[in-house]
């Protein structure tokens, strides 16, 4: 069950990235791109995309675990540490030049050609080496 | 072009229903980054097929709708160093990060979470900032 119903919420997202345009990288560009022909797409997406995220933190505030049984995520860490920041600032100078963020190029794997395989394959190898980073990160800047 | 917004929408609410259903049936937060990288780096293994199904209803249901909605151009760059880069920066930072846009963004902000909403500024502004300085200053995208 656990199983379907990753597929389904898989296949939603994965339908949304696609219909909404979002692997569009110049859609993406545009957005960003508030200095040149600023594209608002993107924004009617995030904002469509937590209206019913919003209702299932409402039903989640209400229940002890999830439906299938399995335990719901804790409540969100509000510290705001070295790692958030740096690690957002990579990510947001990354999604810039590409146009691309990690949902987008696995919901592009049908249609995105050899550049979008390239960005997938550095985007991989950059995960497999963040946790080594990640620990330089934290001896050069101790978490209090 | 002026339906475009609209188009956003609706894949917004989908995007947004599969976030609900992955809590609420499977008690886990939809963050695309998280759920890829737990298999690169080895971190998730415990939910390798939860994670595996999931990304395959990502990439396969576009293909499927494909046929019914038109391809979709995904005007991406052919500069070799410029997918290298982004692809490491975004592969790093995200994990760094701990989210993306889907995490952090969309399960993040919605909850309310100030992490969320921190990761989410930080990355609009650096890549607003990114736009600026290799389109309109280098003009290298």
């Amino acid at each position: 069950m656990r199983l379907l119903f990753a597929f389904i919420a898989g296949g939603l997202f994965g339908s949304g990235l696609y219909l909404s345009g979002m692997t569009d990288t110049t859609k993406v560009q545009g957005w960003l791109d508030v200095f040149g022909n600023w594209d608002p797409t993107l924004a009617f997406v995030m904002g469509g995309a937590m209206i019913p995220m919003a209702i299932a933190w409402m039903i989640r505030a209400r229940r002890t675990t999830a439906f299938l049984g399995t335990p719901l995520p804790p409540a969100p860490s509000t510290r705001i540490d070295s790692r958030l920041v740096i690690g957002s600032v990579m990510f947001g100078m990354g999604w810039g030049l590409a146009g691309l963020c990690p949902g987008p190029s696995v919901a592009a794997l049908s249609y995105g050609g050899s550049g979008l395989y390239l960005f997938v394959a550095a985007m991989l190898t950059g995960m497999l080496v963040a946790p080594l980073l990640r620990e330089r990160l934290d001896r050069a800047i101790p978490a209090e | 072009m002026h339906i475009d917004w609209i188009w956003g929408l609706i894949g917004g609410l989908l995007i947004g229903t599969g976030g609900a259903v992955f809590l609420l049936a499977n008690g886990k937060i939809m963050g695309a980054s998280g759920i890829i990288g737990g298999l690169v780096d080895r971190s998730g293994l415990d939910s390798k097929w939860e994670r595996i199904v999931f990304l395959t209803g990502v990439a396969l249901l576009p293909a499927l709708l494909t046929p019914f909605f038109g391809k979709v151009d995904t005007h991406i760059t052919s500069n070799f160093w410029v997918l290298i880069a982004a692809g490491l920066l975004v592969g790093v930072g995200t994990r760094i990060a701990n989210g993306c846009t889907s995490g952090h963004g969309v399960c993040g902000m919605s909850r309310l979470s100030i992490r969320g909403f921190v990761a989410t500024c930080c990355y609009i502004a650096a890549g607003g900032l990114g736009v600026v300085i290799f389109r309109h200053i280098l003009g290298v995208i």
